[in-house]
C-alpha cells in the first residue's frame, strides 16, 4: 500500500533528478485542469498562488471569512533556512541533519532533504514579495538562533513571522484572484472528497453562512488544512482549526502517519482556570535571551524576586549544559513536567515554571553602557537600558503576556508551561506529497512527512511554504499530465449525489440528536482524556483506558449533542460539532498509536521506555517505521509500515547534554 | 494580580440574518472571573443559552491571541473595547467591575453588513488588495534575498505598517466609515521597499478606486482609527497614501 | 486616470478641500494683514489705504473673483463629503466612540463650517456688499471702510451688541475650523515626515488660535474704544 517513490541516486541529486524528469503539463492543458485547494494557510495560499500563476484553475477554501486568517499568521518566531549569510558554518547538510536529528530520526530522509535545499529559495521569493524581515544597519537580512541548533539561520520580523509570511502569500493568492486564475470561496467548509473511478475527482464543501451544500469538480484536492492539536482542546491552535478535511479523507481511504506525535510546546502561558478556550505561545525566541528556574525548595511560595539566586534551579542549565535554555521543545517541555510533577513548580496552580528576563536585561543594559563607553554606572540605569533592548526585541510579546495575565515580565519572570502547539503526524504522502488516496495531495501541517517525531522551532513555516512554493508545482504536474486525457466529470455525476447525500445525512442526523449536552462541554471532556492520558507522557494503562473512555465519550456525543439553530443559515455551532465528532475519532486513532509505539522518541514519550536518568530511549530496531493507519471502519483501522531507511545519517541517540 | 468574580448585564445586538432587522437584548451573566478573556465570558454566556434553548449570539474570532484579526466587537462605544492596542480576544475581563452594563454591537458600516448577529462580511477588504495590494513576482522569480540592501529605518517603517491584521476596526471607529487607514498601512508597506517600486502608482490609484467602489467614506484626518488601531497604525500611512495618490496621478499619462 | 478620476476619488475630493482650504488660509493671511492696520492709532488712515490698494487694483479684483469660486468650491465640496461620509453607515451605532480617538472640533468641522458660513453671510453684508455697490465694476471709489467699521461696531444698541456676538462666535468657530483643517489639509497633500508634520501641526494651532484672535478684537477694539 505504501509506496513512498523516493527517486533513486544519491540523496543531494535526488530532487534536481525529479525535476528533471518529471512530466509537464502544456500551458494550454494546463488551463483546462481544475485544482481544488482546501485550506489558505502558508502551505494553501502559497500553493494556490503558485498554481494559479503556472496557469491551473484553482479554487481555494478556506472556513475563515477570508484566506488572510488561516492560523499560519500566529506563528511568531522564525523560518529557517540555509542561507548561511551569518558564515557560522550553516549549509543544506547541516539543516537536514538538525531537522533528522531534531525529529528524532523519523522522518524520511529524502523529503528532508529537499525542504533544506529550498529553505534559500522561500527567503528569496518572500523578500521579493515585499515581506518586511528583520534586517540590520547595512540593509542586510538578519538572523537569529533557534532550539536544537548551533547557527544562526532564523529569518524573521520581530514577533510576528508568521504573519508576515502569510500576508505575502495572502497577497500573491489576491493576485491570481484578480487575473482571474484563481476563484477564492472563503466562509467554506470541506466536508466530503468525492471519488470518482478511484481517483479524486471533487469535493462537497459547505457554505457556513447559507448552509447550502455546494459540488465541485477538481482534477486534483490538496489539503493544507493544518495541524489537528486541537483534539486536545486546549492548544495553542486557533479556535476553528480542525481536522475534519483530513479526516473525510482518511475516511475514504488516504492512510493517516504517526497521528501521535504532538508538539507540546514548552513556553505557553499556563492555564488561569476552567473558563480557559485557548492557549497562548510564547515565542520560542524568548529563551535566547530568558533563563528557566524553578525554586530549588519543593512547594516553595515566595514571591520569585524573593528568592535568591544560590536558591533557584536553572534545571535546564544544569541537565542540559551545551544547549542549556535552548534545547529542543520536547526535552524542554518534559523538564518543566518533570519539575512540576516533582512538586517544584510556582504560580497558583504548581503548574508552570518562571522564564527569567533579569539575567538578559541587566548584560544588555550593560552592553548599552559600554557601547556609549561610560562607566560607574548605576543599577537602575542599567537596567532601565537594558529593559528598552528587550523591549525592542520582544516587546509585543510582553505586551500579550501581560494583557493576558496582568502581571508585568519586565519586572516579574513569566510563568510558562508546556501546552499543545504543532502535531507532526499527519496524512500520510509520498515523495511527491500524493496520500494513499490517489489524487488527493496533502501539503503543510497537515501531512505527516518532514518533522518525524518532534519539529524544530522556525520549521513549520519552512515546510508549509516549500510544499506550497516550490514543491507541488512541480509534483501536480507529474500526476495532471495524465489528467488531460480524461474529460471532466460533471458535478451531476451519481459520486457527487451520493457523497452530497452523504454529507447532507450526517448533518441532518446532528441535528436530530438533540441531547443535553452542548459541543463546548464534550470537547473539553475530550480534551482532558487526551490531555491527561496522551498528553506530554504516555503510558500503557493510561492509554488502553483512554480509548475505552473515548469510545464511550463518542457514544454519548451521538446520542445526547445538543446543537442550537438549524441546518440552514449561519449556525457555528452545527459547524464546531461536525468538527468535533471528527476529533473524538481521531482522538481514539492517536491512543491506538500511542499504544503501538512502546518507545520514546520525539514528543511521544512513553513511560514504560526511558533511561535511568529519565530521557527519552528509542528503539530503532522495533519502531524505526512510520505508521500509516488504514482506516477500516468504526474503531477498526490496519497498520501500515514504511520503513525508514537512513542512507545518509546515522541515527544516534539524541543527547543535547 | 487580584482576581475578582463579577456580574454583568450585557446588551448584545441580535440579528438573525443581513436581510432581517436586528435589535438589543439584554442578558444577565454571572460568576465572570476577572481572569477571563470577553470572549470567554462570551462563551459563558453562550452556553447558557445554549441550555436555555435560545440560539447562541454569533460572532467572529479564531485564533484568540490578536493576530489573525477575526475578532470584531464594537464594546461600550470602542472597537475591540477599552483597552489600547488591543484586540476584542486580548481584552480580559479585568476591564471591567461587577455591575457593570456592557453594550456590544456589531462593525456598523454599509461596506461591511451585518451576516448574523455580531458577525459582519469583510471581503470588501479582500477586493481592496485584489486591486493592487501586492508585488507581482511569481513563484520562482526572486533574486537572493541579500542582493537589495534596504535601509533598515524604511525596512522597519514598512514592518509597522504590515502589522496591519485587517480586523476593519479603524473602519468601525471611524465617523465616515472610511477605509483609509486600511488602504494606506498596505500602500506603505509595499511603497517602502523598493521590490513595491515598479508598480507603485498604479497600486495606489487601482487600490482607492476599489474602495471608494465598496462604499468606504473619505478620510477626514479625525485621527479615531489610529486612536483604536489593535496594532497602532500610524495616522502618518494616510499622509503617505495621499503623497503617492497625488504623485501618482499628477504623472499619469493619460 | 483623467483630470476627472483624480480629482473625483475619495482622495480627489480631499485634495479639493486641501487646495481650497489652503488657498482661503492665505487669503486669511491676507485679509488679517491688512485690518490689523486699523491698530496703527492714525484714524484708519493706513486702514483705508490698503483697503483703496486692494479695491483699486485689477490683480486683487480678479483674486477676489477666484476667491469666491474657491470659497464656493470648499463648501459645495465640504458639503458634498459630508452626505457621502454619511451615507457610508445606515445604522449608527447605540454607543459612540466620542472623544476617545478623536477632538470634538474635527469631527465637526460641517457644522463648524456652516456657523463661519453664516457669519461670513453677515459680514460681506455688512462691509463687502456695500463697498462693493458702491463701487460697481469700476476700479477705486470705496466707502471709507474704517468709518463703516467704526459705525457698525460702535454702537451701544441691541443689534450692534448681537452683530459683535455673532463676530466673535464666528471667529471662534473659524479658529475651532482651523485648528482641524490647517494641519489636515498638509496631511491630505502628503507631508508625512515627522518633522514637518510636527511643525506644521503647531504652526496650525498657532494659526488657528491668532488669526481668529485678531479678527474677534477688531469690532471689540471699535465697541470698547481701544482705537
Amino acid at each position: 500500500m505504501l509506496d513512498a517513490k523516493i527517486p533513486a541516486g544519491p540523496m543531494d541529486d535526488k530532487w534536481t533528478d525529479y525535476k528533471g524528469h518529471c512530466k509537464l503539463v502544456n500551458p494550454a492543458n494546463k488551463r483546462k485542469l481544475e485544482v481544488i485547494i482546501v485550506g489558505t494557510g502558508l502551505a494553501g495560499a502559497s500553493a494556490a498562488a503558485s498554481l494559479g500563476e503556472m496557469g491551473y484553475k484553482v479554487k481555494a477554501f478556506c472556513f475563515q471569512d477570508s484566506p488572510r486568517r488561516a492560523h499560519s499568521i500566529a506563528a511568531q518566531g522564525g523560518i529557517n533556512a540555509a542561507k548561511n549569510y551569518q558564515n557560522d558554518g550553516d549549509s543544506v547538510f547541516r539543516l537536514f541533519y538538525d531537522t533528522i536529528k531534531g525529529g528524532d530520526y523519523r522522518a524520511r530522509e529524502a523529503n528532508v532533504h529537499r525542504l533544506a535545499e529550498v529553505s534559500a529559495n522561500i527567503i528569496d521569493q518572500c523578500v521579493a514579495q515585499g515581506v518586511p524581515f528583520a534586517r540590520e544597519y547595512g540593509g542586510l537580512l538578519s538572523n537569529r538562533s533557534f532550539g536544537g541548533t548551533q547557527v544562526q539561520r532564523t529569518f524573521y520580523a520581530a514577533g510576528q513571522t508568521g504573519q508576515q509570511l502569510l500576508i505575502g502569500a495572502y497577497q500573491a493568492l489576491e493576485r491570481q484572484v484578480a487575473l482571474g486564475n484563481v476563484t477564492m470561496y472563503s466562509r467554506h467548509e470541506m466536508l466530503e472528497v468525492v471519488m470518482v473511478d478511484g481517483k479524486a475527482q471533487g469535493i462537497i464543501a459547505r457554505d457556513l453562512i447559507t448552509g447550502t451544500l455546494e459540488r465541485h469538480f477538481g482534477n486534483a484536492v490538496l489539503l493544507c488544512t493544518g495541524g489537528y492539536g486541537n483534539v486536545f482542546y486546549l492548544s495553542t491552535n486557533a479556535m476553528g482549526s480542525n481536522v475534519t478535511a483530513a479526516w473525510k479523507a482518511h475516511k475514504q481511504g488516504a492512510a493517516f502517519a504517526n497521528p501521535c506525535y504532538t508538539q507540546i510546546h514548552p513556553t505557553c502561558i499556563p492555564v488561569s482556570g476552567d473558563h480557559q478556550s485557548k492557549l497562548t505561545l510564547m515565542s520560542e525566541s524568548l529563551r535566547n535571551d530568558g533563563r528557566i528556574w524553578v525554586p530549588k525548595k519543593q512547594g516553595d511560595t515566595r514571591k520569585a524576586t524573593d528568592i535568591p539566586e544560590e536558591e533557584r534551579d536553572y534545571y535546564l542549565e544544569r541537565r542540559y549544559p551545551a544547549f542549556g535554555n535552548l534545547v529542543p521543545r520536547d526535552v524542554a517541555s518534559r523538564a518543566a513536567k518533570e519539575r512540576c510533577d516533582e512538586g517544584y513548580g510556582v504560580g497558583t496552580s504548581k503548574q508552570a515554571v518562571y522564564l527569567d528576563f533579569a539575567a538578559a536585561i541587566e548584560r544588555y543594559g550593560k552592553i548599552e553602557v559600554s557601547k556609549e563607553g561610560r562607566t560607574g554606572v548605576g543599577k537602575d540605569e542599567i537596567i532601565a537600558l537594558g529593559k528598552e533592548v528587550v523591549k525592542e526585541k520582544y516587546g509585543n510579546l510582553f505586551d500579550m503576556y501581560e494583557k493576558i495575565t496582568g502581571e508585568n515580565p519586565y519586572e516579574l519572570p513569566m510563568r510558562i508551561y508546556p501546552a499543545v502547539h504543532y502535531t507532526m503526524g499527519g496524512l500520510w504522502v509520498d515523495y511527491e506529497l500524493q496520500t494513499t488516496l490517489k489524487g488527493v495531495y496533502c501539503l503543510g501541517e497537515a501531512n505527516f512527512s518532514d518533522h518525524g517525531a518532534n519539529r524544530l522551532g522556525a520549521s513549520a513555516l519552512m515546510q508549509g511554504l516549500a510544499d506550497g512554493y516550490f514543491v507541488i508545482p512541480y509534483t501536480i504536474g507529474n500526476y495532471l499530465a495524465d489528467e488531460i486525457y480524461n474529460k471532466p466529470v460533471s458535478t451531476d455525476h451519481p459520486a457527487f449525489a451520493a457523497a452530497e447525500k452523504e454529507v447532507n445525512d450526517r448533518l441532518v442526523t446532528l441535528m436530530n440528536i438533540k441531547g443535553k449536552q452542548s459541543v463546548e462541554s464534550l470537547h473539553k471532556r475530550l480534551g482532558k482524556i487526551m490531555w491527561e492520558k496522551c498528553g506530554m507522557a504516555r503510558n500503557a494503562k493510561g492509554l488502553t483506558e483512554a480509548i475505552a473512555e473515548i469510545q464511550a465519550l463518542k457514544k454519548e456525543f451521538w446520542s445526547d449533542v445538543k446543537i442550537p439553530g438549524t441546518i440552514e443559515g449561519f449556525n457555528p455551532e452545527l459547524d464546531k460539532a461536525g468538527r468535533v465528532a471528527d476529533f473524538i475519532e481521531l482522538g481514539e486513532l492517536m491512543c491506538k498509536d500511542a499504544l503501538d509505539r512502546n518507545e520514546s522518541c520525539g514528543g511521544h514519550f512513553r513511560e514504560e521506555s526511558q533511561t535511568e536518568d529519565g530521557e527519552a530511549m528509542r528503539h530503532d530496531d522495533q519502531y524505526m517505521y512510520v505508521a500509516a493507519w488504514e482506516y477500516a471502519g468504526e474503531s477498526n483501522w490496519n497498520l501500515h509500515k514504511e520503513e525508514l531507511k537512513y542512507e545518509v545519517i546515522k541515527p544516534s541517540q539524541r543527547n543535547y547534554k | 494580580m487580584e482576581h475578582y468574580n463579577m456580574n454583568l448585564n450585557l446588551k448584545v445586538w441580535r440579528q438573525q440574518n443581513g436581510k432581517s432587522k436586528g435589535e438589543f437584548k439584554m442578558y444577565r451573566v454571572e460568576d465572570i472571573s476577572s481572569e477571563m478573556s470577553f470572549l470567554e465570558m462570551f462563551d459563558v454566556l453562550n452556553e447558557k443559552l445554549i441550555q436555555d434553548g435560545e440560539e447562541p449570539v454569533a460572532f467572529d474570532h479564531d485564533c484568540r491571541e490578536g493576530i489573525c484579526g477575526a475578532c470584531s466587537m464594537y464594546i461600550n462605544g470602542k472597537p475591540h473595547g477599552p483597552w489600547q492596542a488591543n484586540t476584542t480576544c486580548q481584552l480580559h475581563m479585568r476591564a471591567f467591575k461587577d455591575g457593570d452594563t456592557v453594550v456590544v454591537e456589531p462593525w456598523r458600516a454599509n461596506a461591511f453588513p451585518v451576516i448574523k448577529d455580531l458577525v459582519v462580511d469583510r471581503t470588501a477588504f479582500d477586493r481592496i488588495i485584489q486591486a493592487g495590494g501586492y508585488i507581482s513576482v511569481n513563484t520562482g522569480n526572486a533574486v537572493d534575498g541579500n542582493a537589495l540592501p534596504i535601509n533598515k529605518d524604511k525596512a522597519d517603517a514598512s514592518f509597522a505598517a504590515a502589522m496591519c491584521i485587517g480586523c476593519g476596526a479603524c473602519v468601525a471607529a471611524c465617523k465616515n466609515s472610511s477605509a483609509m487607514l486600511f488602504l494606506s498601512a498596505k500602500v506603505s508597506h509595499l511603497a517602502l521597499l523598493p521590490q513595491g517600486e515598479p508598480e507603485r502608482h498604479s497600486r495606489v490609484i487601482n487600490m482607492l478606486a476599489q474602495m471608494d467602489k465598496e462604499g468606504f467614506g473619505a478620510c477626514t484626518n479625525t485621527g479615531a482609527c489610529e486612536a483604536t488601531c489593535p496594532k497602532e497604525i500610524s495616522l502618518t500611512n494616510i499622509a503617505m497614501l495621499n503623497k503617492e495618490y497625488l504623485t501618482a496621478s499628477l504623472v499619469a499619462d493619460k | 486616470m483623467t483630470w476627472k478620476q483624480m480629482f473625483t476619488s475619495s482622495i480627489g475630493k480631499k485634495l479639493v478641500m486641501s487646495f481650497t482650504g489652503i488657498f482661503l488660509i492665505l487669503f486669511l493671511i491676507v485679509h488679517v494683514s491688512l485690518n490689523a492696520c486699523i491698530w496703527a492709532n492714525d484714524g484708519g488712515e493706513m486702514f483705508n489705504k490698503g483697503a483703496h490698494f486692494m479695491g483699486a487694483n485689477i490683480v486683487p479684483r480678479i483674486l477676489e473673483i477666484g476667491l469666491f469660486l474657491g470659497l464656493i468650491l470648499h463648501i459645495v465640496q465640504g458639503y458634498m463629503l459630508t452626505v457621502q461620509n454619511r451615507k457610508a453607515r445606515s445604522i449608527g451605532y447605540a454607543v459612540s466612540y466620542g472623544n476617545g480617538g478623536s477632538k470634538w472640533y474635527s469631527r465637526s468641522m460641517a457644522l463648524l463650517g456652516t456657523l463661519v458660513l453664516l457669519f461670513l453671510i453677515l459680514h460681506l453684508s455688512n462691509f463687502w456688499l456695500p463697498n462693493r455697490s458702491s463701487q460697481g465694476l469700476s476700479l477705486g471709489g470705496e466707502i471709507d471702510l474704517y468709518a463703516k467699521m467704526q459705525e457698525t461696531f460702535s454702537g451701544r444698541d441691541a443689534v450692534t451688541v448681537l452683530t459683535i456676538l455673532v463676530y466673535v462666535l464666528g471667529c471662534a468657530a473659524l479658529g475651532y475650523h482651523l485648528a482641524h483643517g490647517f494641519q489636515s489639509a498638509f496631511k491630505t497633500l502628503g507631508v508625512h515626515n515627522k518633522r514637518y508634520h510636527i511643525m506644521l501641526k503647531s504652526l496650525g494651532y498657532g494659526f488657528s488660535i491668532i488669526v481668529p484672535l485678531a479678527f474677534a478684537m477688531m469690532p471689540l477694539s471699535f465697541h470698547f474704544g481701544w482705537l
